[in-house]
């Protein structure tokens, strides 16, 4: 079910296009936003607020990288594995908070306080290696630069 | 020398609110246009600079915004779009003009969607550039206040409401028709052309879709026109470019410089050359999508046609250095592997073949690969070229590929024959 807050978000949104099936991806990033990921069930709700089916509003959900389908941890690591952080050892950092963490690519820590993803070129390729941590951004990695970073986010 | 599109940019300090950029000028382009030209005035202007798309294709904007049909088609909205959805590896230009001058982007568009008579229009951003997301929405606001943006601009009768849509995160949606669908709320699949966005774009209604840099032109373009711009390069195309450059080099960066400045003095006198016991091997000029060029191809100057004829594409104009120290298989395999995941899996060579590539380049890496294997690789990159896919993905995945196999064929060899990478 979702939540009147929600649903009120969502219909702001709706407002914005000619038919509602246009606020598609608004309404996933909404869901997003409040639950930290979208649910097969949230799916459903929002297929129906829109009026199209649960496989349109899935299709939409599974092709966009940043929409997440299943649930992740408290705090999202994601680290740029593109060519010019590759160039300048990304490699090596992520083998540091791999081991750190005791997770790969796609893990959440068992505590929940981590996910670990890779991501695309962040636009920082003059400051590489590069990564985000949910919103912020952090460039010109070591790994004691990454161990001194985590510990902000709990 | 002059540096129109960075001059208010100041690095690490914020950038100007509505206030400061007017008192260096901004907003007087807008005054100008909505005021004192003609819509196809300003269309005609931008066309007679000849100022070519910055976002890879190099496209003439004059000529895209006057397949816009002006006079027949009033009956409803048409849409101005500008792509901020820079994804490209080692490409990070506009991120620097979003950041570090929104009201610059914001006026150029002011000016444009009046030239196309467009009432709406979006900027579609990267969904990664959450101070850009920020630092747009309080000059949109501001701009709303000041009456830039909203109801008859300026007592001119023009409306205009300007939105920023965040995208939701995959490099096929900066492809100019699949972020129409995009927008729409659907899969970034990009659609068939024709017909071309300017004829039936967002919602089926005549669009213009621009890169950051380009719109970000306009408003210096009005005032102060068509011949000072030409005036900027060192070649024939006019005006000024972001270039960029990545990788073991002493001071990585951007900067606005001349078009037609050379590889050489990107690298050495901006770059400042390569960090102490690097060796340059090669370059990718343009971004992850653009074919390898070497040491022989330095003085070439970084310009549409210059880089063409050179066999390779200016494309964003940010070089990705490829050193002695990083294995070339590494690298080309590092950008296959990005486009593979980035397919948007409409079209065979692309969807099939650029998984299949990936798969043949880690084989050798790691010294399991077999001869036969460059043969399919070069065999793909053929498929994936120009003219078998619906969009451009597939063949700028191709470029990197075809370019390395052959700049560097003695390293693919050595990684088949001593079954192991030499640099690990
Ligand atoms: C796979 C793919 C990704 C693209 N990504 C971008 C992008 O992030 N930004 C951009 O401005 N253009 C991008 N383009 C080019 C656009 O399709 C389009 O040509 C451009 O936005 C037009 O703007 P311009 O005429 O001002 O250059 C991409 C093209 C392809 C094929
Ligand atoms: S070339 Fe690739 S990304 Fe482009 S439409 Fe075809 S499958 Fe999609
Ligand atoms: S390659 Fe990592 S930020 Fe561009």
């Amino acid at each position: 079910m979702l939540t009147e807050k929600e649903k009120k978000e969502i219909h702001e949104e709706i407002k914005l296009y000619p038919y509602p099936a246009g606020a598609c991806i608004d309404a996933l990033k909404i869901v997003q936003h409040h639950r930290g990921w979208v649910s097969d069930e949230s799916v459903k709700d929002i297929a129906k607020l829109l009026s199209i089916s649960n496989e349109e509003v899935d299709g939409v959900a599974t092709f966009y990288s940043r929409i997440y389908r299943k649930p992740v941890g408290r705090n999202v690591i994601l680290i740029c594995d593109s060519v010019s952080c590759m160039i300048m050892g990304y490699e090596s950092l992520y083998e540091h908070i791999s081991k750190k963490l005791v997770i790969s690519f796609g893990g959440t820590t068992s505590d929940e306080r981590f996910t670990l993803l890779p991501i695309s070129c962040l636009g920082d390729c003059d400051n590489a290696p590069a990564m985000m941590i949910n919103n912020d951004h952090f460039n010109r990695l070591t790994a004691e630069k990454i161990d001194e970073l985590l510990e902000r986010y709990k | 020398m002059e540096r129109p599109l960075t001059k208010h940019i100041k690095p690490g300090s914020a950038a100007y609110n509505l206030k400061e950029y007017k008192q260096v000028g901004g907003y007087n382009g807008v005054t100008k246009a909505l005021i004192n030209m003609a819509p196809g005035e300003v269309t005609n202007l931008v066309k007679a600079s000849n100022l070519l798309g910055r976002g890879g294709a190099g496209f003439p904007t004059g000529v895209k915004w006057s397949l816009i049909p002006m006079d027949v088609d009033r009956n409803g909205p048409k849409y101005l779009v500008c792509n901020a959805d820079e994804m490209e590896p080692g490409t990070f230009k506009d991120r620097y003009l979003l950041e570090g001058n929104p009201h610059q982007l914001i006026e150029g568009m002011i000016i444009s969607a009046y030239a196309i008579q467009a009432e709406k229009a979006y900027i579609f951003l990267r969904w990664a550039y959450k101070k850009a997301e920020a630092g747009l929405c309080k000059a949109i606001d501001e701009a709303y206040k000041a009456g830039y943006l909203g109801k008859n601009i300026l007592g001119s009768g023009f409306n205009l409401d300007l939105y920023v849509h965040s995208s939701a995160g995959r490099y096929i949606c900066g492809e100019e028709t699949a972020l129409l669908n995009s927008l729409e709320g659907k899969r970034a699949v990009p659609r068939t052309k024709p017909p071309f966005p300017a004829i039936s774009g967002l919602f089926g209604r005549p669009t213009v879709v621009n890169n950051v840099e380009t719109l970000s032109w306009i408003s210096h373009l009005v005032e102060n026109g068509a011949d000072w711009f030409k005036g900027l390069s060192l070649t024939a195309t006019g005006g000024t470019k972001l270039y960029g450059v990545s990788g073991k080099v002493k001071n990585p960066g951007t900067w606005e410089l001349p078009l037609g400045t050379t590889m050489r003095e990107l690298l050495e006198d901006h770059a400042g050359g390569m960090i102490a016991g690097h060796k340059f091997r090669g370059v990718l000029p343009g971004g992850a999508s653009t074919d390898f060029l070497i040491e022989e191809h330095l003085d070439v100057k970084m310009d549409f046609t210059t880089v063409a004829a050179a066999g390779s594409r200016l494309g964003t104009g940010t070089m990705i250095i490829l050193d002695d120290k990083t294995c070339p298989v590494a690298f080309i395999h590092n950008i296959e592997k990005f486009f593979a995941l980035e397919s948007c899996g409409w079209c065979t060579p692309c969807r099939e073949g650029l998984p299949w590539v990936e798969k043949m380049l880690v084989s050798i890496e790691e010294g399991t690969g077999i001869m036969e294997y460059i043969d399919l690789l070069n065999f793909n990159a053929k498929y994936m070229g120009p003219g078998n896919t619906f969009c451009a993905h597939a063949p700028g995945a191709a470029e990197p590929l075809q370019s390395g196999l052959r700049y560097f064929h003695d390293d693919f060899v050595k990684h088949i024959t001593d079954k192991k990478c030499p640099w690990r």
